[in-house]
C-alpha cells in the first residue's frame, strides 16, 4: 500500500534536517504504529506524505500503491486515497462543516471520474456516519472545527475519514487532548473503518491508543529514522521503560 | 460657503446631461426643491471627507461612461424560482409589458409619476423628505440629484403582510444609458414586505429609495447588483424605522467598475432594529464602496452592520460605517464589522469605522479585519481533496496568516429563502480573471482566522499608499 524509501527531508527555508532516511512499508489492510519521542520527525513524516508546503525532500521516495506520492498536489494525494487526520484540526470560520464535507467528497469523486453525490445521497450518508460517531446535527452545521472541543475536533476528523473512505489513513497523534471516553469513541470510529484492505499509520506518543486500535506492527522513530520495528509488544516495552533504553540500543 | 464656478459648472453639466424634468403636481415641486438643494451642495470631489477613498469623477461626469452588458451565459438569474411580483425597469424606465400586474393583497404599487399627479398623495410627505433628513451632517449630492431628476420610480404602500415579495428588476440595454430612479416605500404599522432588487439598471445608475417602516412593521430588502463589468452606480437607501420595527437589507455585488452604496437609517422608535449587510466580490477593475450611517434616536434600538468583500487583481473595497447614538438612545446595541479577503498584493481594502455616542448606557462596537487566506486552512482543504484555483494565490505573510476574515455572505436568519441563487457559484470573470478560475463562494474563499491585526487595517488615502 504505502512504501517509503530512504526518505530525507529538511525544512525548506532552513538547513534543519528532520528526516534522515526513513524506510517503511505498510501492506494492504495493515495497521502500523509509529512511536517516538518529541522531535523525532513523526509529524513531519505525516505532513510530507500529505503534501504540506515548507518541507524539501532531498532524497528518497514515497509511493501509494505504486504511484509516486511526492510529485502530487495534496488534493491529488487525497483523491488517490491518502488521508491525514490532523493532530491539530484546522478551524475554518465561515465554511459550514456539511458544505466542507460535501465539497471534499465530491471533489475527490470528480477527480477520480466517479459520479458526484446528490444533496440527498450525501445527507443520508453523512447522517448515518455522524450518528455512529455521536456527532450531532449542530456540529454538522457549525463552521469547520470552530468552537469544537478537542474531542469534537478529533471525531470530526474521523467523520471526514469515514465519508472520504481513503485507502491509506495516517492518524497524527489522534489521541492528544482526548479523555479516555473520547479516545474510545475515536478508536471505535477508526476500528469500524478497518478491513477491506484499508491501511493505517497511527502516530502516537503513548501505548494507550494502541490498546484500542491494535497495531500489527510498531515502529520506533528517533532523530528522523525508524530505529526499531516490532510487534505490539514493542509499544508495551516503551510504555514500561520509556524510550531511553531503545534509543541507547538502537536497532 | 459659496460654490466655486467650477463646482457650479459641474452641477449644471450633470443636470444638462439628463432629460429635462417632466413631473407635474407636488412631484414637480419636490424635484425643483431638490434641484435648488443640489445647486447649493455641489457634486463631490475626492477632497470631500466621505469621498476620499472613492473617486466620484465618473459619477459626476456629464455623460455616462459606456458599459457593455454582461453575458450571463447559463447563470441562474437572481431570485429565480422565488414567487415574486416583478416590476421591470429598462435603462431606468418602467416597462409595463415586461412587468407583472402590480396587484398584490395588502400592497398598493403605483408609478412615481402617477402618484405625483395626485394632490395629497401619501408619498408627498416622504418623497425627498427622508433623503433630505439623511443629509445632516453629511451631504449626499447624488441622492439629491436622484430626487431632483428621477425619471421614474415606484411608490409602494404596504398595509398588511405582503403575500409575496416585490421584485424590482433593473435591465441595462444601451451602452451609455444614464438612469435616475427614485422609489418610496411606506409600511404601515405591523405591515411586512420583502423587496428584491436585481440587475445593473444602466451603464450608470443613480438611485434613491426612501423607506418608512411603521411601528412593529418589517421590511426585508435583498439586492443583487448587476454583473456588468463597466457599470457604475450610486445608490442610496434612506430609512426611518418606527418603534419595534425591523429594517433589514442585504446586498450582493459581483463586478461593476464603480459602486457606491449608501444607507442612511434612523432608528426613530424605541426598540427598532436595523440589520445591514453586504458581500462584494471584485476582480480587476472593481471599486466597491459601502457607506453606512445609522442613527440611534430612540432607546433600546439595535443595529448591525456586517460587510464583507473578496478582492483580487487590483480590486478596491471601501467601507465607511458610522453609528451615531443620540442622548435619548439609552440601551443602544450597535455593532459593525467590515472584513475583506485580499487575494493578492494589488488589491486594497479601505475601512473607516466611526462611532459617535452621546448616551452613557450603550453597547457599541466595531471591528475591521483584512488579510489573505490562511495557508494552513488551504492545506487542510487540499488534504481533503479540494483543489486550489488554477492560478496560484500569493503566499501570505506571517501577519497575513494571523489575520483574515470571513467572507461568506450572510443576510441574517430571515433570508433563508431569499438567497440569490447562482450568483456566487461562478467566478466574477473580470477582465483580469485567470483562465479557468474557479467559482467563488465555494470553500476556497474562506479564511482561518478572525484575529484583527492593526497592521493590516490601515485606512489609506489612496491606492498604493
Amino acid at each position: 500500500m504505502l512504501t517509503i524509501s530512504n526518505l530525507h527531508v529538511k525544512l525548506e527555508d532552513e538547513d534543519k534536517v528532520i528526516l534522515r532516511g526513513v524506510n517503511l512499508t505498510v501492506g494492504a489492510g495493515e495497521v502500523h504504529a509509529i512511536m517516538g519521542p518529541n522531535g523525532s520527525g513523526k509529524s513531519t513524516l505525516s505532513y510530507v506524505l500529505a503534501g504540506r508546503e515548507g518541507y524539501a525532500v532531498t532524497e528518497g521516495s514515497a509511493t501509494l500503491e505504486g504511484e509516486e506520492l511526492l510529485a502530487m498536489e495534496p488534493e491529488a494525494r487525497a483523491a488517490a486515497g491518502l488521508f491525514l487526520a490532523f493532530q491539530y484540526p484546522v478551524e475554518i470560520p465561515g465554511v459550514g462543516n456539511m458544505t466542507f464535507l460535501r465539497t471534499a467528497v465530491n471533489a475527490q469523486k470528480k477527480s477520480r471520474g466517479e459520479p458526484e453525490l446528490s444533496a440527498a445521497e450525501f445527507l443520508k450518508l453523512v447522517r448515518e456516519k455522524a450518528k455512529t460517531l455521536k456527532i450531532d446535527a449542530d456540529m454538522l452545521k457549525r463552521p469547520v472545527n470552530v468552537g469544537f472541543s478537542g474531542g469534537e475536533k478529533k471525531r470530526n476528523e474521523i467523520l471526514q475519514m469515514a465519508m472520504l473512505e481513503p485507502r491509506m489513513c495516517i492518524l497524527d497523534e489522534t489521541d492528544s487532548g482526548l479523555d479516555v471516553d473520547a479516545m474510545k469513541l475515536v478508536a471505535e470510529g477508526v476500528n469500524a473503518l478497518r478491513g477491506a484492505g484499508r491501511s493505517f499509520l497511527v502516530i502516537t506518543h503513548y501505548q494507550r491508543l494502541l490498546d484500542h486500535i491494535k497495531p500489527d506492527v510498531v515502529h520506533i522513530m528517533a532523530a528522523g529514522q525508524i530505529i526499531r520495528t516490532g510487534g505490539p509488544e514493542l509499544a508495551l516495552e516503551v510504555e514500561a521503560n520509556g524510550y531511553a533504553d531503545i534509543l541507547a540500543g538502537g536497532n | 460657503m459659496a460654490l466655486m464656478q467650477g463646482q457650479k459648472d459641474a452641477v449644471a453639466a450633470r443636470l444638462a446631461g439628463l432629460p429635462a424634468p417632466a413631473a407635474s403636481g407636488w412631484l414637480a415641486d419636490a424635484q425643483a426643491k431638490a434641484e435648488v438643494l443640489l445647486l447649493a451642495q455641489a457634486l463631490p470631489t475626492r477632497r470631500d471627507e466621505y469621498w476620499r477613498y472613492t473617486d466620484p469623477a465618473s459619477l459626476v461626469a456629464a455623460e455616462a461612461p459606456p458599459a457593455k452588458r454582461f453575458d450571463p451565459g447559463d447563470e441562474v438569474p437572481a431570485f429565480d424560482g422565488i414567487d415574486r411580483l416583478k416590476l421591470v425597469f429598462v435603462d431606468g424606465v418602467f416597462d409595463p409589458e415586461a412587468s407583472d400586474d402590480p396587484t398584490l393583497a395588502g400592497v398598493v404599487i403605483e408609478r412615481l409619476a402617477d402618484a405625483g399627479r395626485v394632490a395629497g398623495h401619501w408619498a408627498q410627505s416622504l418623497y425627498g423628505v427622508l433623503a433630505a433628513r439623511g443629509q445632516t451632517p453629511v451631504a449626499r449630492p447624488f441622492a439629491t440629484l436622484a430626487t431632483s431628476r428621477a425619471r421614474d420610480g415606484v411608490v409602494i404602500r404596504v398595509t398588511a403582510k405582503a403575500a409575496r415579495p416585490v421584485a424590482l428588476v433593473y435591465v441595462h440595454a444601451a451602452d451609455t444609458s444614464d438612469a435616475v430612479l427614485h422609489h418610496v416605500v411606506k409600511l404601515e404599522a405591523g405591515a411586512e414586505l420583502t423587496l428584491l432588487e436585481s440587475g445593473p439598471g444602466a451603464a450608470r445608475l443613480t438611485k434613491v429609495m426612501e423607506v418608512e417602516v411603521g411601528e412593529g412593521a418589517a421590511f426585508h430588502h435583498i439586492r443583487v447588483q448587476g454583473r456588468d463589468h463597466d457599470r457604475r452606480a450610486a445608490t442610496h437607501v434612506f430609512a426611518h424605522v418606527g418603534a419595534g420595527a425591523l429594517f433589514k437589507s442585504f446586498t450582493l455585488t459581483a463586478n461593476g467598475r464603480l459602486t457606491r452604496n449608501e444607507a442612511v437609517v434612523d432608528l426613530a422608535g424605541a426598540g427598532a432594529r436595523a440589520h445591514l449587510a453586504g458581500a462584494a466580490v471584485g476582480d480587476g477593475a472593481f471599486h466597491h464602496d459601502d457607506t453606512v450611517f445609522i442613527t440611534h434616536s430612540a432607546p433600546g434600538c439595535e443595529s448591525r452592520q456586517v460587510f464583507k468583500k473578496v478582492l483580487m487583481n487590483g480590486a478596491v473595497g471601501v467601507f465607511q460605517g458610522k453609528i451615531l447614538v443620540k442622548p435619548a438612545a439609552q440601551k443602544t446595541d450597535g455593532y459593525q464589522i467590515s472584513q475583506s479577503l485580499l487575494l493578492d498584493g494589488d488589491s486594497q481594502f479601505l475601512a473607516k469605522p466611526e462611532l459617535e455616542i452621546y448616551a452613557d448606557d450603550v453597547k457599541c462596537s466595531h471591528g475591521s479585519t483584512s488579510g489573505a487566506i490562511d495557508e494552513t486552512a488551504l492545506f487542510y482543504l487540499q488534504s481533503r481533496g479540494v483543489p486550489r484555483p488554477t492560478k496560484p494565490w500569493p503566499k501570505t505573510s506571517a501577519a497575513g496568516r494571523r489575520a483574515g476574515c470571513n467572507a461568506m455572505p450572510r443576510g441574517g436568519e430571515d433570508d433563508r429563502h431569499h438567497r440569490p441563487s447562482g450568483q456566487l457559484e461562478k467566478p466574477p470573470a473580470g477582465p483580469a480573471s485567470p483562465p479557468g478560475a474557479r467559482g467563488l463562494g465555494t470553500l476556497c474563499l474562506h479564511p482561518a482566522s478572525r484575529v484583527p491585526d492593526p497592521d493590516l487595517h490601515r485606512p489609506m488615502a489612496g491606492r498604493g499608499t
